[in-house]
């Protein structure tokens, strides 16, 4: 396997947001069938090797492209901006107040009379959130703007957190009910 | 002109070629054995044609561990040495295995060993050598059904296993001297062996539930290919707690009577059979050991006893279903698997949640042996065209201890394996120059609440101011699901690395030590087979002659007959004995003066079988020869 090919071209796609997903998982599919190391279990040490290390490198570009986030994060890092957890990107203060009045309402699901519904109704805000700040990021992206490309990904970072621990509520809430 | 051979497409040419690979199904309960011949799956039956191995090992000292159903019948007189269910301690420490242990009436070693031993007459053994005693028992099995030696075997685990679990298997499976092809998760072997890959396209749901583990595997079928999506489960929970449950009840009838060891056995044993029972009949009759009380229990007064523990692995299937980002109406099929999947209330209650009838077609008992037996087989290089890949995922996440006794999370749960990740760290500290990793898996964000599968340290940072430091921890899981860690101050270089052993696993030298003993083990049963093959040797030669004696007894003088009964009875005596090579050599001996004897009775036989013939019909050299002697 080139490891040294982008992620796009190892799955022969077009670089950008929107993709082929369809694409991604038959090639994906494809590229297992060559390189997974059961297929070469009965081949010498180092051959097995090569495919674990192989399988391994395709298994990060495929998670990379499926994502959204990643993906976004990913079509950064090609034109050469790092977007780790570490970036220090300041937040319009409406989006910063908007997050912690969400939070705090997820903190106080438990107290209202229907808690699940409480909690559908704040992953659906949040999801709206999701959308807009990938349409924004797509946009950007395409004129080239890459500031306002890396603010959206640090929104985007914000949400997905927010995501995680409406889910992380949720599976409390099961436990209890 | 020969013919020209054409095999079959994906059957090797020559069937000696074949490499002989097995599947294990290495259960809570039972366990199995499987194979592809001539092109199907199968499970393997032992000489009595029974094809379930009772997952139970019966020690005594100076005696071979007896394995099956032979040693689940010592359970109630001798129930300390009687193991069965080691499977829920596989990998477990000690402190996790006295909690397990509560209604398992084991007598554990009390030692500062993080592994827990169990005393036993044949010595203190840990769960990893006991599983092995398993093990060998079917290799022997598989070996005699298949007639050869085996090239290797996938083994199975349940999909929620964690990492010091399935190193647990493993090292089970090296002291058995089994070479691994892979670990394979169950539900997945399940999958194949119900060829659903036949069909196209799909998302399959398969439910596994075991003597002691549960499993919910969420997996997406695309022409021969089965892609894990998401797998969850609870490997603490399964069959025997149904048993427990009804036990308990059924001691709390019996009104404060107290269980010694043996009666709880006993009390377990009837719990099981009542539950088997009451899967076709909606009310039991039973007697309690000790008392004699009789107690009547109806499927519904069970069903309730039942009820929070199947709801437990509801619950566990809705957040597979999310953690595989699929919605309930698009699951196909719905695989059930393990035997306690024949409880009534558990099948309904899976077909209300799924919304459609489980499939149970195959015995769910054997279908993951079999499904194992078929990756096997493509394993070892018998089936080079087939279709068939299987992708696994990581079933719980695993992560460093940072500050505060909180836990870093490297690796998600399901991502895909094999895969690598590294984290970066520092140190808090100036002038630190060690540091300790912690290797953790789990889904709890503090330490105390998850596993710890292993700590080291990486030594010899050169000084530096607090932060300063890069050290890049590499977390690499492999196809099996198993972990390697390795950690590297990038400034300098410094390295240290370590196949990850569990915190409270064998250590290198533990299983070394093990090794050696089933090797000399074996040397003992190649001592012991040969011993007994010279003895019916023995006893086939001294039969033989007695028999010699009573027919043709007068073909001796009396001195012969006396020296060659004198020889007899010395070969008879010496094959009571236990050296194979002293009776080898006796029965050489024997076989030596007793020659004359053997060609006397030659010579009589052979003038019978004349004197019965007309000379006339022997051919013309004998005729030739009357006329040269004539001339």
């Amino acid at each position: 396997m080139d490891i040294s090919k982008n992620f796009f071209e190892l799955f022969e796609l077009v670089p950008g947001f929107d993709l082929n997903a369809q694409q991604l998982s038959e090639r994906y599919r494809e590229l297992q069938r060559e390189y997974h190391p059961d297929r070469h279990a009965h081949k010498g040490e180092r051959q097995q090797r090569l495919a674990v290390q192989a399988t391994t490198h395709l298994n990060e570009a495929f998670e990379t492209l499926k994502m959204p986030l990643m993906r976004a994060q990913y079509l950064l890092k090609l034109r050469g901006v790092e977007t780790g957890e570490e970036t220090r990107q300041q937040l319009p203060g409406d989006f910063l107040m908007q997050q912690m009045e969400l939070r705090e309402s997820l903190v106080e699901v438990g107290e209202s009379d229907d808690p699940f519904a409480e909690l559908e109704r704040l992953e659906q805000q949040a999801r709206q959130l999701e959308t807009q700040e990938y349409s924004q990021f797509n946009a950007a992206l395409a004129a080239d703007d890459l500031e306002t490309a890396v603010v959206a990904i640090r929104k985007l970072q914000f949400v997905n957190k927010l995501l995680h621990e409406i889910e992380a509520a949720e599976d409390r809430l099961d436990e209890e009910y | 002109m020969a013919l020209l051979q054409i095999a079959e497409p994906g059957l090797s040419l020559d069937p000696h070629q074949r490499k002989l690979a097995v599947g294990i199904d290495l259960g809570t309960t039972n366990s199995l054995v499987a194979s592809v011949r001539n092109g199907v799956a199968e499970t393997l039956a032992d000489e009595a044609g029974k094809h379930i191995l009772p997952s139970v090992v019966h020690y005594a000292q100076d005696e071979k561990p007896l394995v099956g159903a032979a040693a689940a019948q010592r359970a109630t007189q001798d129930p300390y040495n009687t193991i069965q269910s080691i499977k829920r301690l596989m990998g477990r420490s000690a402190a996790d295995a006295l909690q397990l242990g509560e209604h398992l009436p084991y007598e554990f070693v009390e030692s500062d060993t993080a592994m827990p031993y169990l005393r036993t007459a044949a010595g203190d053994l840990s769960p990893v050598q006991i599983s092995a005693d398993i093990l060998k028992s079917l290799v022997v099995r598989a070996e005699a059904s298949l007639g050869g030696d085996l090239e290797g075997a996938v083994i199975t685990v349940p999909a929620y296993f964690d990492d010091a679990q399935r190193q647990a298997t493993k090292d089970a499976a090296q002291i058995a001297g089994i070479n691994v092809l892979r670990l394979l998760n169950e539900p997945t072997a399940a999958a194949v062996a119900y060829g659903l890959d036949q069909q196209d396209k799909g998302v399959v749901a398969v439910y596994d539930l075991g003597g002691g583990t549960f499993d919910i595997s969420i997996l997406r079928l695309t022409q021969g290919v089965f892609e894990v999506l998401a797998t969850g489960g609870d490997s603490a929970l399964g069959g025997d707690d149904f048993d427990y449950a009804l036990a308990h009840w059924l001691m709390e009838q019996a009104g404060g009577h107290s269980f010694d060891a043996s009666s709880s056995r006993e009390l377990l044993r009837i719990a099981r059979h009542t539950k088997e029972q009451l899967t076709d009949k909606p009310e039991v009759e039973v007697s309690l050991p000790g008392s004699g009380t009789q107690v009547r229990i109806t499927r519904e007064q069970f069903d309730a006893l039942c009820k929070s523990l199947v709801a437990k692995t509801i619950r566990a299937c809705k957040r597979a279903l999310k953690d595989a980002g699929v919605a309930l109406d698009e699951i196909q099929d719905v695989v059930m698997v393990g035997g306690s999947t024949r409880v009534p209330l558990v099948q309904s209650s899976v077909g209300e949640f799924f919304k459609r009838d489980p499939h149970i077609g195959i015995d769910p008992d054997r279908v993951v042996a079999i499904g194992a037996a078929i990756q096997a087989d493509i394993l070892a290089g018998n089936k080079p065209d087939s279709e068939l890949l299987l992708l696994d995922v990581l079933p719980l996440s695993l992560g460093l201890e940072t500050m505060g006794g909180l836990v870093e999370k490297v690796i998600h749960r399901n991502t895909s394996i094999p895969v690598a990740r590294a984290q970066e760290f520092t140190t808090y500290q100036d002038g630190q120059t060690a540091m300790l990793v912690h290797v953790l898996q789990g889904e709890r964000e503090l330490v105390d609440h998850c596993r710890s599968l292993a700590r080291f340290e990486l030594r010899g940072i050169p000084p530096m101011a607090a932060g300063a430091a890069h050290i890049r921890v590499t977390f690499q899981v492999d196809a099996d699901g198993l972990l390697n860690v390795a950690a590297k101050e990038l400034s300098t270089g410094v390295e240290s690395a370590i196949q990850v052993k569990p915190s409270y696993g064998l250590s290198d030298s533990e299983i070394t030590r093990m090794l050696q003993e089933s090797y000399s083990n074996a040397a003992d049963d190649r001592e012991a087979r040969s011993l007994r093959e010279q003895q019916v040797e023995a006893d086939r030669l001294v039969s033989a002659l007695r028999n010699a004696i009573a027919e043709d007894g007068e073909l001796l003088s009396e001195q012969e007959l006396k020296d060659l009964n004198t020889e007899i009875d010395v070969l008879e005596k010496l094959a009571q004995g236990a050296s194979s090579a002293a009776i080898e050599a006796g029965v050489e001996h024997l076989a030596q003066v007793s020659d004359f004897f053997a060609s006397r009775r030659m010579d009589r036989s052979i003038q019978t079988a004349l004197q019965g013939q007309s000379v006339d019909i022997f051919d013309p050299v004998s005729n030739n020869r009357s006329e040269e002697e004539k001339g």
